[in-house]
């Protein structure tokens, strides 16, 4: 799997001023965990964040000198960027409401 | 037993299982070469036990000594602080890490920080390692604490599965690694890792006792191998890590048949008239001022004007204060000092316990090669520790010493009143050699005495001897041995004077005796001579008395026939004269 970066169109922008939400999410390979975690985040972010996000996957099979820069240990993990201060949430984030505390979603507001 | 055919020999090489040697001092004599190669092992203990540095330590030897690049993963300590802290034993983490020998890899998570959502893996850990791994082509790993995962990472479930995939995974990898783990209060590892590293686990423990604290290193399993299964003390030093039984778990020395003088002719006389082995060890017991310190000083100096190095190590009294103590019985330590022959280490028991004093001991060792090792006394650095540690500690010097021939004198100190064998008893055994000193009191006064008590592997003399300090060093005397027991000092003087008056009363007597005889003797040859005499004149009055009879027959004869002539006598008086002369004949 590629490092790929998806960008969601700026129309849909509830509000121009806030800075967009810099996700990345940590992978190795394509395994069913990753593939779910990273269909798990877009859909939490659609409805949550729609147009004020931008998600980074990062496949440390490809790029394996990137862990040791966000202290990646477990697969998949997602690294809140920005805003900060930078959160990290493990798992397949098939659990929404960690999820919701893990990004601190109240901020987006 | 395998049979021999060659068939067969695989299988003696697979179980022959390859060692990975850690470089510590002796952790691989007791693990008979190193830690399981290609294996995980775990070190675990208690905090500040030295499982961090015993890690560390084995990455470090492994780059500079076996040319084995190394990786360390720390969870606890920063890669700085890692760095900082080994630095104090000499290891240059960042300048290996420069040079591409060692990765360290900080991993550092915040359980506040994480939130989990799910199902996860450790994969993430896996590919830092295995990226760490290949970079720089590892062959040792180290994890240090793998457990504060347990701490920071939610689901304690999937995360024992991954540890146990963490471990096949390094074993697959074929590298050596170290995995360090807090002491449980029941079980030997805080969460159970020891079931996942079954190949070596090693435990490191920290005690106190009579307020010295002192460490111990145990291997308590060793898959597949012979390992030494006690307890060892090791200490952290300056040079690192040093597990005691350098070479403890052999009696195998080499022994020499050559004898070294002792500087004391009279007591080497006692040894068979040579002294004692070189490379055996020899005690030398008694109460306080028998004169210990100076057999062992006059021990030293005899060693040194052969030309050998002696090392004193003494911790009661400082070397300037032997040096001039020595100096008052004529021993001349100062310059054999200056010369190098001589070295004197001083320490107080007290100043740190019983495995530095080793560490300390045998670093001085090393470095000076003596000939000639004096330990004075050797029960106050026993004294730092407890009996067995103590008695553990004398073997592991003794044998160090006698792997390198070097003969070693220990004094030691016995309390007055008790009897010293049994006090003793305990380290007696290891000694070649024992020679005691005692007092005697009497007569007002207190004199010493030496005996020896035993010396193996020679014939030696079973005599207790007077043992004097002078001026001029010591000397050794018989001691009088009567009915009455020993004597010593003045008693013994008096006694040898006793005896002198007695034997000049005999001598004067016998020649008294003989004089006596010799007159005697001259009387009677004098009454010889004058009887000799006596005889002597009555044969030459004899001899007068027969001439005068002869002369005056004659005469009487002449006269008588000159008569006859003038008388013209008858035929008669013609026979008389011839009837005379035959009468004569008669009477001589």
């Amino acid at each position: 799997m590629k490092a790929k970066t998806e960008k969601i169109p700026a129309t849909v922008k509830p509000r121009p001023a806030a800075k967009p939400w810099q996700l990345r999410l940590y992978v190795v390979d394509e395994t069913p965990k990753s593939v779910t975690a990273l269909a798990n985040l877009k859909r939490f972010c659609e409805s949550h964040l729609k147009g004020l996000y931008r998600i980074t996957v990062i496949d440390l099979l490809k790029q394996p000198q990137l862990a040791k820069g966000d202290q990646i240990l477990a697969i998949p993990t997602v690294v809140r960027r920005l805003p900060k201060p930078m959160r990290t949430i493990i798992g397949n984030l098939s659990h929404l409401e960690n999820l919701l505390v893990g990004l601190d979603l109240n901020r987006a507001a | 037993m395998i049979t021999k055919s060659n068939g067969h020999l695989p299988e003696k090489s697979a179980t022959q299982l390859p060692k990975c040697p850690t470089g510590i001092q002796g952790l691989d004599e007791i693990t008979g070469g190193g830690l399981p190669r290609g294996r995980p092992t775990l070190v675990c203990g208690g905090a500040g036990c030295g499982k961090t540095l015993l890690a560390a330590e084995f990455l470090v030897r492994g780059a500079v000594q076996f040319d084995e690049p190394g990786v360390l993963m720390a969870f606890e300590e920063t890669v700085k602080e890692l760095t900082a802290n080994v630095a104090s034993l000499g290891f240059d983490l960042g300048g290996l890490a420069r040079r591409k020998m060692i990765v360290i890899d900080y991993v550092h998570v915040e359980r506040s920080e994480v939130q989990a959502s799910g199902d996860y893996d450790l994969e993430g850990l896996f590919v830092r390692l295995g990226y760490a791994i290949d970079s720089i082509g590892a062959k040792r790993v180290v994890l240090d604490t793998l457990e504060v995962l347990f701490a920071s990472l939610p689901n304690e479930a999937i995360l024992r599965s991954e540890l146990r995939r963490l471990f096949r995974w390094l074993k697959d990898k074929g590298v050596t690694a170290v995995i360090t783990a807090e002491r449980g209060r029941e079980s030997l590892t805080r969460h159970g890792l020891e079931e996942y590293v079954s190949d070596c686990v090693i435990l490191l423990d920290h005690r106190v006792n009579d307020q010295i604290a002192t460490r111990h290193l145990r291997v308590v399993k060793y898959r597949g191998a012979m390992h030494g299964t006690n307890e060892f003390p090791f200490l952290i030093g300056e040079e690192g890590i040093s597990v005691l039984p350098i070479t403890s778990l052999s009696l195998n020395h080499k022994v020499s048949d050559e004898r070294i003088a002792t500087g004391i002719p009279r007591l080497d006389a006692m040894l068979g008239g040579k002294g004692f082995f070189r490379g055996s060890s020899i005690l030398l017991t008694g109460t306080s001022g028998t004169g210990k310190t100076i057999v062992a000083a006059n021990f030293a100096q005899a060693a040194a004007r052969r030309g050998e190095r002696v090392l004193y190590f003494s911790f009661e009294e400082s070397p300037d204060q032997i040096i001039r103590n020595m100096h008052s019985i004529g021993l001349r330590l100062a310059p054999l000092v200056k010369r190098g022959l001589l070295r004197f280490h001083s320490a107080r028991p007290s100043l740190y316990g019983l495995e530095m004093h080793l560490a300390t001991m045998f670093r001085e060792i090393n470095t000076f090669k003596p000939h000639v090792v004096i330990i004075d006394p050797i029960t106050s650095l026993m004294d730092s520790g407890t009996d067995s540690e103590g008695k553990g500690m004398v073997t592991r010097l003794i044998d160090h010493l006698k792997g390198g021939q070097v003969t070693s004198l220990f004094t030691s100190l016995t309390q007055g009143g008790h009897a010293p064998q049994q006090s003793e008893s305990a380290m007696s055994s290891l000694m070649d050699a024992w020679v005691l000193l005692q007092d005697f009191e009497g007569n007002g006064e207190r004199n010493r005495v030496l005996y020896v008590l035993k010396a193996r592997g020679m014939a030696h003399s079973n005599q207790i001897r007077e043992f004097l300090i002078s001026d001029r060093g010591i000397d050794v005397v018989d001691a009088y041995i009567g009915v009455s027991g020993v004597l010593t000092g003045s008693a013994r003087v008096a006694q040898g004077a006793l005896e002198k008056a007695a034997v000049l009363a005999g001598q004067q007597e016998a020649a008294q005796l003989q004089r006596e005889v010799e007159r005697k003797r001259g009387a009677l040859d004098r009454k010889i001579n004058s009887l000799r005499a006596d005889h002597k004149m009555e044969a030459m009055e004899l001899r007068r008395i027969a001439e005068q009879v002869g002369t005056s027959t004659l005469m009487l004869t002449t006269e008588r026939t000159a008569s006859g002539i003038l008388r013209q006598a008858d035929a008669k008086s013609v026979v008389h004269p011839r009837a005379r002369p035959r009468m004569e004949k008669e009477n001589k």
